[in-house]
């Protein structure tokens, strides 16, 4: 048996097609770079956060196929034929916040705000695969069991956890009047 | 930093990756969910002529039981087999050891079979593999091979898998009725690498104890069902025969003593859980 294809070469420019944020977009990237330069550079989607470029500090973590996770650690080329969302997709179209935006607003969970897009990204899917999976109301230390995957230097995560957790609790309460 | 380049290939199926793994050997790498390969990658501390992507491969992706053991695919993500209903009966050792397990976010994208083929000495699911006494599936061009988790971690990021086998499956024997579990880890914040990890077995007549984050590689050994001073001393003995790491972060005597207080707590735990399932059977 043979390759079914040949690999992409490393001093070739590939075509990359991906839906980002909603939104069909093409851009083309070597092997090597990395999904946050893709995004930022190629396709100028500055939202997504450049930290530590090891997975360890969480700015930059996006959502693939609705799975949170760390762009720095994933190639362009990776994401072909996927869909991406990013910080900038969690508004509205009109351009109003989400409801996690706003909770983040009104508890003061952000300072600086260099950690904030890749933490709503993570916050987002979890509290998704909460509600499909168990349908119930997280605990405080299962929240800070899921942001131990994130840095912040600036707000000492409390702000962080109440406004997950306020958020959760508004949507299992909605869910359910919904169901009744 | 940014990755060196590499030539990139997506395999599909397992007998794409092996071909390529035999045409490459050592210059060619699996690329599964990349939450250690990545790393290295950006740090440059390997630089593959070319990457295998496995990771999107739906034949690679299959999570099955089979023949009483739960037999993970090489592209099966940590988080489908932490989220999988039924998980802590199956495999209750594997839930309690989730959560240590660095973070929800890499735990989406890591596979399990990726984790034990890094063979890094304080990965919690390589300790639970030994722990358990699980297998691999080894698969080369010729064949497969299947090799005893004992077997299989030979050292420091080593493993017996030769440069043109690809893991294609990690199985783990279901937990047999009656058995009680035990997982205990410090590590220097929630999520970091294991300074110390202990996984305990218990069943009617034996104990068994592995450590990892302690020597080269996990280990594990087996005992009589102790008790009091008889538990203490062994896990004393056990400390001393690790060759513990002495590190920045950690000495080797704070290893030794990780080893003794974490072991008598996963014991412990793993005794009362086997009594509570009696109980409950």
């Amino acid at each position: 048996m043979t390759l079914a294809f040949p690999p992409l070469s490393r001093d070739g420019l590939h075509q990359v097609q991906l839906v980002l944020n909603r939104q069909q977009r093409t851009g083309h990237a070597p092997p090597r770079m990395l999904l946050t330069d893709f995004l930022r550079d190629e396709l100028g989607a500055t939202g997504t956060h450049v930290g530590c470029e090891h997975g360890v500090c969480g700015a930059c973590t996006v959502r693939i196929d609705d799975v949170a996770c760390r762009a720095c650690l994933t190639l362009a080329v990776q994401v072909d034929g996927r869909r991406v969302d990013t910080v900038e997709g969690l508004t509205q179209p009109d351009g109003s916040l989400c409801d996690l935006q706003q909770a983040f607003k009104r508890h003061h969970a952000l300072q600086c705000g260099f950690c904030t897009a890749g933490i709503l990204m993570s916050c987002a899917h979890w509290l998704d695969r909460l509600a499909a999976a168990e349908a119930r109301e997280p605990t405080e230390t299962e929240v800070r069991e899921m942001l131990s995957g994130h840095i912040c230097r600036c707000t000492g995560y409390t702000p962080i956890v109440a406004a997950v957790l306020e958020v959760a609790s508004a949507r299992y309460v909605g869910a359910k009047a919904s169901h009744a | 930093m940014k990755p060196a380049a590499f030539d990139y290939l997506r395999a599909d199926h397992v007998e794409q990756a092996v071909e390529a793994l035999a045409r490459h050997g050592e210059d060619a790498r699996i690329l599964a969910g990349g939450q250690s390969l990545m790393a290295v990658l950006n740090m440059r501390l390997a630089n593959p002529a070319l990457l295998i992507d496995i990771s999107r491969s739906e034949p690679m992706g299959q999570l099955r039981v089979a023949q009483g053991q739960l037999c993970i695919g090489a592209a099966v993500t940590q988080a489908r087999v932490e989220w999988r209903a039924g998980l802590a009966s199956e495999l209750p050792l594997l839930a309690l050891a989730f959560p240590h397990i660095s973070h929800f976010q890499v735990r989406n994208r890591g596979t399990v079979a990726g984790s034990i083929a890094h063979a890094d000495p304080s990965a919690e699911l390589a300790l639970c593999l030994l722990a358990l006494q699980g297998e691999v599936l080894l698969r080369r061009a010729r064949g497969r091979r299947v090799v005893k988790a004992a077997d299989f971690f030979t050292g420091m990021l080593l493993t017996a898998r030769a440069p043109d086998e690809l893991l294609e499956e990690v199985r783990f024997p279901l937990a047999p009725a009656g058995a009680g579990y035990g997982f205990e880890e410090f590590s220097m914040r929630h999520g970091d690498f294991a300074v110390c990890a202990v996984a305990a077995v218990a069943d009617a007549q034996r104990l068994r104890i592995a450590v990892g984050g302690v020597a080269d590689r996990p280990t594990a050994s087996d005992f009589p069902l102790l008790q009091g001073s008889a538990l203490d001393d062994a896990l004393n003995e056990l400390a001393w025969s690790l060759d513990a790491r002495d590190e920045p972060q950690a000495s080797a005597q704070l290893r030794r003593q990780l080893v003794r207080t974490l072991g008598r707590r996963a014991v412990l735990q793993a005794l009362s859980n086997r009594a509570l399932e009696r109980s409950t059977a």
